[in-house]
């Protein structure tokens, strides 16, 4: 269920013998979905506030981050950081009503950067003795090519987090595996009670809880624990031998208790077993343009693929985006105001602070359709002189820091969603979607739906097969039309890859409608 | 043995006696280790240096017929004892499954031929600027509208495989990579539109990669080929898929094969082993064993010995792709094709999976078409594997009375995949391996193209 931008051709990435390597915009905007947020204020009274993480975590201290800092200090760096990061990771999954496997990894690293101009060097370590981490050292401030600094190395002081968006103990989320074990087989029999076509029921509940501490050459220390979970369901319908898949899932920086809370989990089995069973009578999905309405949520994947990625800085440094010299034009029609919030509590794409250590914002993307800013990290901000807007990300300690998204969606209009599908005479309502791509350079992008209806004089008729729909990022959202007042942020599943990284990300979106649009059917 | 593995053998051999004494009834453990050293270059300038050094160790025990996974990168004497007590008491928490297990000790494999994967070549920093720096340079003197570029890379990477389980298996070999990829962004000076180009070579002997110069040419003509691509209207056409595309599709197949999505249900070709689910003109092996490959191994993540498998002979599927699990839950061997993540159950996985090249040459089928799409380029997830589905963007060329009249783009191409492998009229004669699937240029009949 990734998406993804095509900036690279996939070559692999890794070493050649690892045989696999996967609401509060009160500040910003005004309120989103009101049920989600008197959920999370409950779920955030009962938490108490977490403990400062320290580097003691990782058998170092402040002076050891000094000492690597200071042989960074070469007279071209202009910045240096040290990534310290432990990631336990714990899946169990099921399947023809087994849960069958367990599985748990272990790693922890530090990451060591510096760079100079646009150049980086950059080194990592799973090993973090001091005979390492000098290594790692020498190794990154190759690139800078120059004698050491005279600058002096600032001591670096300990930061209090900006934030504190999800305040979960260890043990919310590293339950007892016979819990997690219960919570699958429920969802089995669920989705089976739900219709007898159900043939079967794939199910996987992922968690992770990663600690992170940032040492940089500006002076500042500070650490995050990230903690991470996500609920997944598949259900396979199957009538008369035409076999179909529907899919379903919901997740967050959220604790175990999240998933039983008003049978959450239930819910999502019947709904991957009811979009199963409705793509069994699903006809030929449409060819051609045409008008499409995209429902409230997940159908948000637009903006990530059409805009979001063409708005990340190292692009438009670069001048290989098709957003490039944008800024201050119109992109989109008036009713689009398009914002990444890394702010909002419990939610899959926020954090505290990025993996620079810079606290997390609300940036303001689009403004009634002109194009007002790009998502930053350190480098490109510094090389751009712009803003820095907290949008630093890594998959993790193995990986450069890169701007990235953290949860991206369009603020509610005023439209009514029923008069929104009522206002098309033939077109395509599309509910869910599985995965999307771009190609930064040229703007195409590309999203496929995974459960569609026709639209037949304003009324939602007959489901249609998947089909991919395909535009033009700097142009589509002048063709959006109408925006409802429905805006709905995504359940948590999104994970966005880019450069061979994988970062878990937010979308959201109210109804819409685009007035045309290619949609790639195959009925003529 | 244990000279060549690092000592990881050892190592691996005492955690398996160890998950014994805390209960396991069988075990395997998988290490990995690695380096590599990667630059990027853009415009001339170095943009970005890598260099790493890896080692990972996955353990996998069964207590009876429960199992569960772990995995770490720390190897030390108590963390590991941690590792293996936690382990065989996750297994303990999870529900038997009757199948669960081991190969059986005839299968693994007896013999380890050195299949040349590995190359001892250790380049310097400089070296690899200098390759990268050439290769990008190239790219920008082969045509003026190459103007920018999203910079070119050049990796090399080197590690090793150990496995051993409680069958007394213990296997391990080498492997190493090398690799340029150039990416130059031409534009149109009149519109000011871009396009990006893409091309690489991965080799894993370094004296086998294929010029700087060359890498560089070729992606720039594959930039500036695509400047000024249009939309088409929306109508049924033969589609020509090129070597990356053909690759693509080829993938695609080699997902609907394997034993996981088999059991599952979640495969398009359920029940169709003897069966015919292609044209006549198809045949496809999966060589486990080819010299040099990419894919090759001389055992697989389980450590049964890998081999040559017919999966499709003139158009007739005569072999899935199965692991021992897998296997089981379908009734047959295991295929030598247990693909391991090391913290991952195994799943399955081609090693190199080829398509056999035909007669006709590129141009032959291009000019076969008298209207139609040569598809150069596929984005998107479109693919629904349980019924076989097909919608993908798409980027190529537009094939009028034979030749290749303007690049297209913003479009899609859609069908359905069974229908589509029937309907594959030509086969190239191209086949190259840059990776671990390949595929010759492939024609099909008719496929709906979705634009204006």
């Amino acid at each position: 269920m990734g998406y993804t931008a095509l900036d690279r051709k996939s070559i692999q990435k890794k070493h050649p013998e690892k045989e696999k390597k996967e609401k509060r915009h009160d500040d910003c905007f005004g309120e989103a979905s009101g049920e989600e947020e008197k959920t999370q204020k409950r779920i955030r009274a009962r938490i108490p506030m977490t403990e400062p993480v320290q580097l003691a975590v990782f058998g170092l201290t402040e002076a050891d981050a000094q000492h690597v800092l200071d042989l960074l200090n070469a007279r071209d760096v202009d910045y240096a950081d040290l990534y310290f990061e432990s990631r336990v990771a714990e899946s169990v999954s099921m399947e023809e009503g087994i849960v069958k496997r367990a599985a748990k990894s272990i790693s922890r690293g530090v990451g060591v950067r510096a760079t100079a101009g646009e150049k980086t060097g950059f080194a990592y370590s799973d090993e973090l003795t001091k005979k390492d981490l000098e290594l790692a050292a020498t190794t990154a401030r190759y690139i800078a090519n120059s004698s050491h600094g005279d600058r002096m190395v600032p001591v670096p002081a300990r930061v209090k987090l900006a934030h504190d968006l999800y305040p979960i103990e260890r043990a919310q989320i590293e339950v007892a595996t016979s819990e997690r074990v219960a919570l699958l087989n429920e969802i089995d029999a669920e989705a089976r009670r739900y219709d007898p076509r159900i043939k079967n029921v794939m199910a996987s509940f992922t968690t992770e809880y990663k600690v992170v501490v940032v040492a940089t050459s500006d002076g500042t220390l500070v650490g995050d624990i990230q903690p991470l979970s996500r609920l997944q369901i598949s259900c396979i319908a199957e009538e008369n031998g035409n076999r179909q898949i529907g899919s379903f899932g919901g997740g967050g920086r959220v604790g175990f208790e999240f998933y039983r809370e008003q049978n959450r989990h239930l819910d999502y089995a019947r709904e991957a077993a009811r979009q199963a069973v409705v793509n069994l009578s699903a006809i030929e999905a449409p060819a051609g343009i045409m008008p499409v309405v995209l429902g409230s949520g997940w159908p948000g994947i637009l903006l990530h693929e059409a805009i979001g990625h063409g708005l990340e800085a190292d692009f438009n440094r670069k001048k290989t985006s098709a957003f490039s010299n944008l800024i201050g034009q119109r992109v989109a029609s008036e009713v689009c105001t398009i914002v990444d919030d890394g702010t909002l509590p419990f939610r899959r794409g926020s954090l505290n602070m990025d993996d620079e250590g810079t606290p997390t914002g609300c940036t303001l993307l689009i403004e009634k359709g002109i194009l007002r800013g790009y998502m930053t990290d350190k480098l490109n901000a510094r090389l751009m002189g712009i803003r820095l807007t907290g949008n630093g990300r890594r998959e993790s300690y193995q990986s450069v820091v890169l701007p990235r998204m953290t949860n991206t969606f369009m603020l509610a209009g005023e439209s009514d969603p029923e008069d929104i599908i009522r206002s098309v005479k033939k077109g395509l309502y599309a509910v869910s979607f599985g995965g999307g791509q771009v190609d930064i350079t040229n703007g195409k992008f590309v999203f496929s739906a995974s459960e569609a209806y026709l639209i037949e004089d304003g009324k939602i008729t007959r489901p249609v097969k998947g089909a991919t729909l395909i535009g033009n990022g700097p142009e589509v959202l002048k063709k959006v039309s109408m925006v409802g007042h429905d805006l709905q942020l995504d359940n948590g599943i999104g994970t966005c890859g880019k450069d061979g990284q994988s970062v878990p990300v937010g979308v959201g979106l109210p109804t819409i409608k685009v007035d045309e649009i290619t949609v790639g059917g195959t009925h003529l | 043995m244990s000279e060549h593995n690092g000592g990881y053998a050892d190592l691996a051999v005492d955690l398996i006696g160890r998950a014994k004494r805390y209960g396991a009834t069988e075990a395997d453990v998988v290490v990995a280790d690695g380096q590599t050293l990667s630059v990027q270059v853009r415009v001339g300038a170095v943009d970005r240096l890598t260099k790493a050094r890896e080692k990972r160790l996955g353990l996998r025990v069964f207590v009876g017929r429960r199992s569960a996974i772990s995995s770490t990168c720390d190897f030390s004497k108590d963390s590991l004892e941690h590792l293996v007590a936690e382990t065989c008491a996750l297994a303990k928490t999870v529900i038997e499954d009757p199948l669960s297990g081991l190969p059986e000790p005839s299968q693994m494999a007896h013999d380890q031929p050195d299949l040349d994967l590995y190359d001892g070549t250790c380049l310097s920093a400089e070296t690899q600027i200098e390759w990268a720096q050439r290769g990008e340079a190239a790219a920008f003197s082969a045509d003026e509208r190459v103007t920018n570029s999203e910079g070119a890379e050049f990796e090399s990477s080197s590690g090793r495989v150990v496995l051993a389980n409680s069958h007394g298996f213990v296997g391990s070999y080498e492997g190493s990579s090398f690799s340029l990829s150039v990416s130059p962004i031409a534009s149109d000076r009149r519109t000011g539109s871009m396009q990006r180009g893409l091309w690489y070579d991965v080799q894993r002997k370094f004296a086998r990669l294929a010029s700087a110069e060359s890498i560089g040419q070729e992606a720039a003509k594959r930039a500036v080929r695509r400047l000024g691509a249009r939309r088409v209207p929306t109508k049924r056409v033969p589609v020509v898929f090129d070597q990356e595309t053909a690759g693509s599709l080829l993938a695609n197949l080699c997902t609907a094969v394997s034993g996981y999505s088999l059991y599952k249900g979640a495969s398009f070709l359920v029940d169709q082993l003897g069966h015919t689910i292609a044209s006549d003109l198809i045949t496809i092996y999966d060589d486990g064993r080819l010299v040099s490959g990419f894919g090759s191994r001389p055992f697989d993540g389980e450590g049964v010995a890998t081999r040559k498998n017919t999966v499709v002979e003139r158009g007739v599927l005569t072999s899935y792709l199965l692991d021992t699990y897998s296997g089981k839950k379908l009734g047959l061997p295991s295929t030598g094709n247990a693909s391991r993540g090391i913290g991952e159950a195994p799943s399955v996985g081609p090693t190199n999976f080829y398509l056999v090249p035909g007669i006709s040459t590129p141009e032959d089928i291009i000019r076969s078409v008298k209207q139609g799409l040569y598809l150069t380029e596929l984005i998107g997830f479109g693919v629904n594997m349980v019924t076989g589905d097909y919608s993908r963007g798409a980027c190529g060329f537009w094939i009028e009375n034979g030749e290749l009249a303007f690049p297209v783009e913003e479009i899609t191409v859609a069908g359905n995949l069974k229908q589509m492998l029937k309907d594959i009229e030509m086969v190239g004669n191209d086949l190259v391996f840059r990776g671990r699937i390949a595929s010759p240029t492939l024609k099909i009949a008719e496929m709906t193209v979705a634009g204006d």
